[in-house]
């Protein structure tokens, strides 16, 4: 049995079917990233004075990332005008060139969640911070056994509010060396993980389950660019349809990064 | 008829995506540029100027590469439910954020 308005439109709705029912999945995408930005409204603006971090994300990775994206959401809509005009080959060009933009993408977003990871902040038994990247830990250091070394490339503060906004003029005169602490002086350590605090608890939230959609439209789009030809040779209407609905999703990816960048890297 | 139903030419793409690329590439220059521009005492001037350029450069994206500016009645409809739904999702929170309940400590 042939599945109704696959390619025409119904009469009723005026769109095929597929359409209506991406438009009406990414409405729920816009209440499930809306209850995410919600969160962050409130984690933000209930926050005591001076603890909300400024500065922690790198703005110039996060601006190649907002050009990498608006890149590949052009590819997109080119690869599915590519489809209109019923030119396969250059299909194929502009879908090979989201791959590749997805998933450099993916991979600055990596680096990104790594520097935080080997980031680290440790309180120490006087009452001052060492904050810095992971250097080494000793071969016999253990937290818990009050043994061995740790050695950061960062400075010690004596107040954690110095480390919040990292784009004040105390924070950038700061002179970063290597700083090796004792296990014995150490009363608490972390690194800037999802569980330092609220900003990197929805900073890893958010981008974590955005880059799960970009990581999840990627697959689309390499399935259409891998094996759409078999289709492309029966159905060219019904495969330029898919392309139409999966760049559909993929420019409301764009849009959710529209917000993401300027929310967590430069406010 | 929406814009995807009308016919197609990949040169009149080819120009609108660069007007849109050079656009968005201005925006984020704006949006980057205000945040580090000493605007104001606090982030409040500049967090709402920040996102009023992010809402111009979604607004391209939705309206020129998503074709919203040319779509049915449907979609807008199902668009207007979830702007409505969303608008009180933000608003219900921030109208919500200093009701403790009694007998609750507020920091």
């Amino acid at each position: 049995m042939e599945i109704p308005y696959t390619v025409q439109a119904r009469p009723d709705t005026g769109l095929y079917n597929a359409k209506l029912g991406i438009w009406l999945f990414l409405a729920s995408e816009v209440m499930l990233f809306g209850g995410l930005f919600s969160a962050y409204v409130l984690l933000r603006v209930g926050a005591e004075p001076g603890m909300w971090p400024h500065g922690w994300l790198n703005v110039t990775l996060g601006t190649i990332n907002t050009l990498l994206l608006a890149l590949s959401a052009i590819t997109t809509l080119l690869a599915w005008a590519a489809c209109k005009v019923r030119d396969f080959t250059k299909f194929k060009i502009f879908h090979a060139c989201t791959i590749l933009l997805a998933l450099t993408f993916l991979g600055i977003k990596s680096y990104e969640y790594h520097d935080k990871l080997i980031h680290y902040e440790i309180k120490l038994n006087n009452g001052t911070f060492a904050d810095g990247h992971l250097v080494e830990k000793s071969p016999d250091f253990d937290l818990a056994k009050k043994t061995g070394t740790v050695t950061l490339h960062g400075h010690i503060v004596t107040d954690e509010k110095e480390l919040m906004d990292l784009r004040s003029p105390e924070a950038k005169s700061a002179k970063h060396e290597e700083v090796t602490v004792a296990a014995t002086d150490i009363k608490s350590m972390g690194n800037y993980g999802p569980r330092h605090n609220t900003f990197t608890a929805i900073y890893f939230t958010l981008t974590g389950l955005h880059a799960l959609h970009i990581f999840g439209g990627t697959l689309v789009i390499f399935y259409f660019w891998a094996f759409g030809g078999a289709m492309w040779k029966t159905d060219p209407e019904r495969f330029t349809n898919r392309i139409e609905v999966s760049g559909l999703f993929w420019h409301f990816v764009d849009l959710v990064w529209i917000f993401l960048f300027p929310v967590l890297y430069l406010t | 008829m929406s814009e995807s139903e009308k016919p197609v030419s990949l040169q009149s793409y080819f120009r609108l995506c660069g007007v849109v690329f050079l656009v968005v590439l201005c925006t984020t220059s704006a949006m980057i540029a205000t945040s580090f521009a000493h605007i104001g005492d606090g982030w409040t001037l500049k967090v709402a100027l920040i996102l009023s350029i992010a809402v111009v450069n979604a607004f391209l994206v939705a309206g020129y590469l998503m074709h919203l500016l040319s779509e049915k009645k449907l979609v807008y409809t199902v668009l207007a439910f979830t702007v409505f739904f969303f608008i009180g999702l933000m608003g219900l929170t921030m109208w919500a954020m200093n009701d403790f309940p009694p007998g609750t400590a507020a920091h």
